[in-house]
């Protein structure tokens, strides 16, 4: 369970995020939601320590994450999967992985290769290839096969449908869905696309102007015409 | 015919220094975006230590190691003193700053060590090997040169390719952010970056000084061919860079037997400005669409 | 004339940049006949020695302050017009009148420096820094090369002109002074100095130097303004290169030599310096700079012999001051250099303060 409070960020005078607080269940999927410029991306920067809050606190089973070093996340079971992918496009495929296990407290053994690889088939074929030749959604199964080899409690996903056809944002979706079904992951997902979100979500977030102006039930915030038409665009 | 081999073989020992020296400034500029020009006052600085202590009667081997590690400290405290504060910043602070340093360290040396040449000692024979009554050009210490640099590349590979230490550096150096995100220290990886590089970089200062004179600047030359190389193989490949070494070294050889050692530089410079107005991004890539 | 013409005069006169410069170029000259003429001998060296690398140190700050291109390599472009005024000036019983001499210096300097500048206009950053520097390493071995013509390693010793006769009466005239070699030597430097001043002040303030800091600030922004970015990039390394080139014939005769061991990458090294610590961009601070390379050498050498330092490990602390020089101003200029320059410019084209520069401030 990750639980986030009263989260605030500014940029000089300007406040991305102004006291945002939510749980993100355990083995739920948590849609971050809102329009450009809502601060979406801005959360998640900040829970994976790549920018410092000026207040608040993200706890991740009893302990503090805000103010820790980006670099300290994975060891404590925080991944983050960055919007654009992050996708490191001069080293191989399994090198790719290789590094995504390096931030664990153990090491990773053959047997994260494997698991990663029997759920991505795709990225077997293809494991000594440089990722630069991989499609979008190839990168997109790539990162977050990285994130996995670090075995998270949380996986933070940003925008992983953009630039993907509607058939891989599908596969991308249902694939997140049995991840935190089977194994227990809290999924925060921050998602432009806010009608395909909350269609696998089981919670919804709304966020304007770095604050949080809705939160409830996926399907109820999918239901609330007037929030939809204010917010979400659909 | 002799004189051609000659030439060839002496070109060749000179390419293997270059391309050392080549690579380890496409190391700095490959995870910081740094051409390192102080790279030469620093493998100089590190041969006089090696100096002091062959003339304080110790063996050539401990002056050797002792230059190598003074590398490895000296690289790793100037990255994290003077080069960390303008890393990201606009690159003419950075390069400013490096020849800042490349005229302290001159400086610094010519006061404790005095301005005038010095000779330097050769842990190997200096004559050619003689073959069916016909010396080659081939000593015993081209011989030692060729081999360690070649030691020292197949380390780096190994490094590099098979550790998970050289995966992180390499990581560092493409992408900070995705590397922090998945728990890279950054940070640790540009200063062993920059050690190790200063370690490669005196080597070759230590191969080039071999059984020759040493000064405050006899490096500066080498900064150039050094860089030289290292933007004919694209700056950014440590493979291409010592392809370019070798090239140049062989190429300047035949320019200093068959038109006039003085020009050698200027050969350099003729080099350096066909390769980067024709092939801007090295000899070996596919893409020249690269702003340099 | 009423005071109110009279007042409307001064102000024409200050606001067509011109005649403003030129004005300040007349007072300069009138505070350079003031010092040479109540110093030593000695000082009276020094003076043309600070001529001399002023002239450089203004080219390259054009250059690199106003342009944003790097050179390493002005050393060797003042070896070029070092080795011409030499080559002019060297064994002939009836030389070529000075004016001659230096202009040729300058032009063909130009030429070398239009070459270079071709080829540094498509380069950038690291690129530019490391072409220069080979310029800078590879020119001795040039005059070494053609050792024939040039001298080799020991180059070639010049005969300093006398004083033309009307010169020396000019100066009699105005100081009731006689005009000793050195002291010629000083007024030949400090006018060339003035005449580029001047000349770098009007195109710095004309349609020329805005579309150098155009091309500086912003490469894409000013291509799509119109401007050729190559031509303006080259015409400013060919304007510095002609600095140079001058800055070289007047070292030649203030040295009496021109010789491979005088242009070493430290002199490069130290123009650049020069630039950096006189502000990039602003030719008063190229002199300030130049005045620092001049007199700070004797100054530290001085402090050095007095700390127990022997007189060869004194000699070194000027160049270890000029690299912890360059080393402090970018670490502690957390704006960053480009960002330094620009709030220089900024404050300066405000409107209330005029362009600064030497003859300028002399005014104000």
């Amino acid at each position: 369970m990750l639980d986030i409070r009263d989260l605030t960020t500014s940029f000089g005078p300007v406040k991305a995020l102004d006291g945002v607080t939510f749980t993100a269940p355990k083995g739920k999927i948590t849609a971050v939601l809102g329009a450009n410029g809502a601060g979406k991306t801005t959360l998640l920067r900040t829970v994976s320590g790549l920018i410092r809050p000026d207040r608040g606190s993200v706890h991740l089973d009893g302990q503090d994450l805000a103010r820790m070093p980006a670099e300290k996340m994975p060891g404590l079971g925080l991944a983050h999967v960055p919007e654009g992918r992050g996708v490191i496009t001069e080293l191989t495929v399994e090198e790719n992985l290789r590094l995504g296990g390096l931030g664990r407290a153990d090491r990773s053994r053959p047997a994260d290769f494997d698991r990663v690889y029997s759920i991505f088939p795709l990225l077997n074929d293809r494991r000594n290839a440089i990722a630069h030749v991989l499609s979008g959604g190839e990168r997109q199964m790539l990162v977050i096969g990285r994130a996995l080899m670090a075995e998270p409690k949380v996986l933070l996903l940003d925008e992983p449908s953009l630039g993907l056809a509607p058939r891989a944002v599908a596969q991308i979706f249902e694939l997140v869905r049995g991840l935190a079904e089977s194994e227990g992951l809290t999924v925060v997902l921050v998602e432009q696309n806010a009608r395909s979100a909350l269609s696998i979500a089981d919670i919804g977030v709304v966020l304007n102007l770095g604050r949080l102006v809705a939160q409830d039930e996926a399907t109820a915030l999918a239901a609330d015409e007037k929030l939809r038409h204010a917010y979400l665009g659909f | 015919m002799q004189q051609l081999l000659t030439t060839f073989l002496t070109g060749l020992t000179l390419g293997m220094v270059y391309a050392a020296f080549a690579l380890a400034l496409v190391l700095i500029w490959r995870s910081t975006r740094i051409v390192n020009f102080a790279q030469a006052p620093m493998a100089m600085i590190t041969t006089y230590v090696a100096l002091v202590i062959v003339d304080a009667g110790m063996s050539y081997w401990i002056g050797f190691a002792a230059a190598l590690l003074s590398g490895l400290v000296l690289g790793a405290v100037i990255e994290r003193v003077v080069i960390r504060p303008v890393e990201g910043k606009p690159e003419i602070n950075a390069i400013i700053l490096t020849l800042g340093l490349f005229v302290v360290i001159h400086a610094v040396a010519a006061i404790i060590f005095g301005s005038g040449f010095r000779s330097f000692p050769a842990p190997f024979g200096l004559r050619g090997f003689e073959a069916g009554g016909v010396t080659i050009a081939l000593t015993g210490f081209a011989v030692f040169t060729i081999c360690s640099v070649a030691v020292v590349m197949l380390l780096l590979v190994a490094l590099f390719q098979h550790t998970d230490i050289g995966l992180k550096m390499r990581a560092s150096a493409f992408n900070q952010e995705v590397s922090r995100m998945l728990g890279v220290k950054v940070t640790r990886m540009l200063t062993l970056g920059w050690a190790l590089a200063a370690v490669v970089g005196s080597l070759s200062g230590l191969l080039i000084a071999g059984g020759s004179l040493v000064s405050p600047s006899y490096m500066d030359s080498v900064v150039v061919y050094g860089f030289v190389a290292a933007v004919l193989g694209g700056l950014d490949s440590p493979g291409g860079a010592v392809v370019g070494g070798l090239l140049l070294g062989v190429s300047l050889s035949f320019v200093s037997g068959y038109v006039g050692s003085d020009l050698v530089a200027l050969a350099s410079l003729a080099i350096l400005i066909v390769v980067l107005l024709v092939r801007p991004a090295g000899l070996f890539s596919h893409a020249t669409a690269r702003r340099v | 004339m009423s005071r109110v013409a009279f007042g409307s005069l001064i102000g024409h006169l200050r606001r067509t940049p011109l005649r403003r410069n030129l004005i300040g170029g007349l007072i300069g000259l009138v505070v350079v006949i003031l010092v040479l003429e109540s110093v030593s001998p000695f000082r009276q060296g020094q003076f043309a020695t600070m001529a001399y690398l002023g002239i450089a140190v203004g080219g390259l700050t054009v250059l690199t302050g106003l342009n944003g291109q790097l050179s390493l390599g002005h050393g060797a472009l003042m070896a070029v017009g070092a080795y011409t005024a030499a080559l002019m000036l060297h064994d002939v019983d009836k030389p070529l009148p000075l004016p001659v001499v230096m202009l040729l210096s300058v032009l063909v300097t130009v030429v070398v420096g239009a070459v270079v500048g071709v080829a540094a206009a498509r380069l950038h950053g690291p690129y530019i820094a490391g072409a220069t520097l080979a310029l800078a390493v590879a020119m001795p071995g040039i005059a070494s090369f053609f050792g024939d013509n040039l001298g080799g390693e020991q180059g070639l010793s010049v005969s300093t002109p006398e004083a033309p006769g009307w010169f020396a009466d000019a100066v009699y005239f105005l100081t009731a002074h006689d005009v000793t070699g050195t002291k010629y030597l000083a007024y030949v430097g400090w006018i060339g100095l003035i005449i580029s001043f001047v000349l770098l002040a009007n195109l710095s303030a004309s349609r020329v130097g805005r579309t150098w800091r155009a091309v500086r600030d912003d490469e894409a922004a000013a291509e799509l303004a119109g401007i050729n970015v190559g031509r303006a990039r080259v015409k400013a390394f060919v304007v510095s290169a002609a600095c140079a080139g001058l800055a070289g014939g007047v070292m030649a005769m203030v040295v009496r030599i021109a010789a491979p061991s005088g242009f070493p990458l430290t002199l490069s090294l130290s123009l650049l310096t020069a630039v950096v610590l006189g502000g990039l961009g602003s030719l008063f601070g190229a002199l300030i700079g130049a005045a620092l390379l001049t007199f700070l050498p004797q100054a530290v050498t001085g402090l050095g012999q007095s700390l127990g330092l022997g007189d060869l490990q004194s000699a070194q602390l000027a160049p270890l001051v000029y690299g912890l020089t360059l080393v402090l101003v970018i670490l502690l200029a957390p704006a960053g250099l480009v960002g330094t320059i620009r709030n220089a410019w900024r404050r300066r084209q405000s409107p209330d303060t005029a362009p600064i520069h030497p003859q300028q401030e002399a005014m104000q």
